[in-house]
């Protein structure tokens, strides 16, 4: 099933031609409009009319999530902000968040993405989707909402949380197509057992998981406790949002929508750009997008292309499941965590030093991040009351500033690796 | 007063053998001790015959390592005996941190050791009162 057949199985030649042709126009656009890119580009002695074939591409200088930090808020927007008529924006909130925005044409665009996803996953004007991705400044409650609306869909928009309820409505409702992320979805399962709700009783048909990495041993879980299709969705908010890659119904890998974005893999130690079929860190281009434009965007993922013919029909690239990152960031919760963030806040609590690691785990299905601090000479007291008063000004601070659950384990001193170049900071032990 | 040797523990097994084979190894003789405990770590508290050396090693050791003063009183060794000295400082409003007790073996008293808020407050009340505060020499020689 295709949203927009044309453009989803269109001839590769064809295809080339309309990317390189957005992507001389959005090159034009960020060079006039935005002085960021265009520093950069005179920097590198570039200009748009250096852009002749989808390679030149490679000339173009990378964009980081500083890049976004460092024009907080709007500086990298390509539009007067007559013409946003939406803003996000990340939940990081040590430092600058990011912020996104999008004009009415990208909003449009973005729900065409969606629409397309949904499609792909098997939804249709019938469907009842239920979108337990969270409403607000996250882009996957909306962005998810409007695509399933496009499609003409019957939407619940239950947001997060709140699981007997959502199961509830899963009941109630019929509802047909579940989009939250995959842990979620496992412990929706674990408190419907609880209540005695058997999944093959519900309507339930497919789920359309993202916002974290998850692994082919989850889908097999997911598709045998909730006997449903589980498919994988993929999106940053600094692209898009949800929609900019899905997975078809072959499930081994994630299209993207290349008449949005282009699609490079590169080493993340060299930048340099690798053939199809090397593991390496994605960067994304969009070439269709008004507000917000990014060249060359490091989305610190790491994955593979994978540029064969799909029997799905569809000719745009596919990209392994995510393998990993490039920099040690966890997300948890659908919350991405920077361990950059936890030094900075364990900086600005007296007598705290900044030696700590992350230890993530997954227990009954939810994530959850312990945060272990050296107790230092100055912060430490004979007292055990004060001790633990330092461990409850750690957590509150640390949880007010990562936007989630944190616990926190005091160590020895040197317990915790110290940094030789590059300092491990973070142990995940989740099983993907 | 008395000086206390206070160490931060991680709960995990070997980590208080460790800390006295330290001590051990320097020749530092523990006179008394004790540990709180939370469900993630402990506070060791340690009277010991050297003071400044057992700090001084176990810093090298790479331990986090406080010095605390404390308050050594002979309590006499009979029913009733602790509750007259709580007695006295419930009525002079002395708050008492934590304490810890143990049984000397040159007198027939037993010795409490007393962590307060106001330590030299303390010393004073005990003295108008009659109650026995050790010196710290006597303490760390026990």
């Amino acid at each position: 099933m295709y949203w927009n057949q044309e453009i989803e199985c269109m001839p590769r030649k064809e295809l080339d031609e309309l990317k390189l042709r957005r992507l001389k126009e959005t090159v034009f656009r960020v060079y006039s409009f935005v002085p960021s890119y265009k520093a950069k580009m005179d920097e590198m002695g570039v200009n748009p009319g250096d852009i002749q074939k989808l390679e030149d591409i490679s000339k173009l200088p990378f964009t980081t999530k500083q890049d976004l930090r460092d024009n907080y808020p709007f500086g990298l927007f390509a539009v007067p902000m007559t013409d946003v008529v939406r803003i996000h924006s990340s939940s990081g909130t040590t430092g600058k968040p990011t912020v996104v925005g999008y004009t009415r044409r990208d909003l449009e665009r973005w729900a065409e993405l969606m629409a397309r996803a949904l499609t792909c996953a098997g939804a249709t004007r019938h469907s009842v989707v239920q979108n337990a991705y969270g409403y607000g400044l996250f882009t996957g409650g909306l962005g998810v909402h409007y695509g399933a609306e496009k499609i003409g869909a019957s939407v619940i928009p239950s947001s997060g949380g709140n699981t007997k309820r959502q199961i509830m409505l899963m009941q109630d409702f019929g509802t047909t197509h579940l989009t939250c992320t995959p842990s979620y979805a496992l412990y929706m399962y674990e408190v419907m057992t609880e209540m005695g709700i058997d999944p093959s009783e519900l309507k339930l048909k497919s789920g359309i998981f993202g916002a974290e990495p998850w692994s082919e041993n989850m889908r097999r879980d997911l598709e045998n406790r909730l006997q449903i299709d589980a498919f994988d969705i993929y999106g940053l908010s600094e692209i898009m949002g949800p929609g900019v890659a899905i997975e078809c119904p072959e499930k081994n890998g994630l299209h993207f929508f290349e008449d949005n974005f282009i699609v490079e893999i590169i080493n993340p130690e060299t930048g340099e750009v690798l053939p199809p079929g090397e593991k390496g860190e994605l960067v994304l281009t969009t070439i269709n997008k008004e507000a917000l434009p990014m060249i060359r965007y490091r989305t610190r993922d790491l994955t593979s292309l994978n540029i064969e013919a799909c029997s799905c029909g569809r000719t745009h690239v596919k990209m392994s499941k995510v393998l990993g990152r490039s920099d040690d960031m966890v997300i948890i919760r659908g919350v991405n965590v920077f361990p950059s963030m936890v030094e900075s806040v364990l900086l600005n609590i007296a007598n705290v030093e900044p030696y700590y690691l992350l230890v993530v785990e997954r227990r009954n299905n939810l994530d959850e991040l312990e945060v272990w601090v050296e107790v230092s000479e100055k912060a430490f007291s004979d007292e055990v009351r004060k001790l633990e008063q330092l461990g409850k000004t750690i957590t509150r601070e640390l949880e007010s500033s990562l936007g989630v659950a944190v616990k926190v384990k005091l160590v020895e001193p040197k317990s915790l690796q110290r940094s030789e170049g590059k300092a491990k900071r973070v142990e995940d032990r989740r099983q993907f | 007063m008395v000086k206390q040797i206070s160490v931060f523990l991680e709960n995990k097994a070997g980590r208080l053998a460790s800390v006295t084979k330290v001590l051990g190894d320097h020749r530092i003789n523990i006179r008394a001790l004790s540990i709180a405990d939370t469900s993630d770590f402990g506070i060791l508290r340690l009277i010991v015959n050297d003071p400044e050396k057992a700090y001084g090693v176990l810093k090298k050791a790479g331990y986090t390592v406080s010095e605390t003063e404390v308050i050594a009183v002979e309590v006499p060794d009979t029913p009733g005996g602790l509750a007259r000295v709580l007695d006295i400082m419930g009525e002079a409003s002395i708050n008492i941190e934590y304490l810890y007790a143990f049984i000397g073996k040159a007198s027939d008293d037993a010795l409490v050791i007393f962590k307060v808020e106001d330590p030299e407050r303390a010393v004073q009340v005990f003295e108008t009162r009659g109650v026995n505060v050790l010196d710290s020499s006597k303490v760390y020689t026990l």
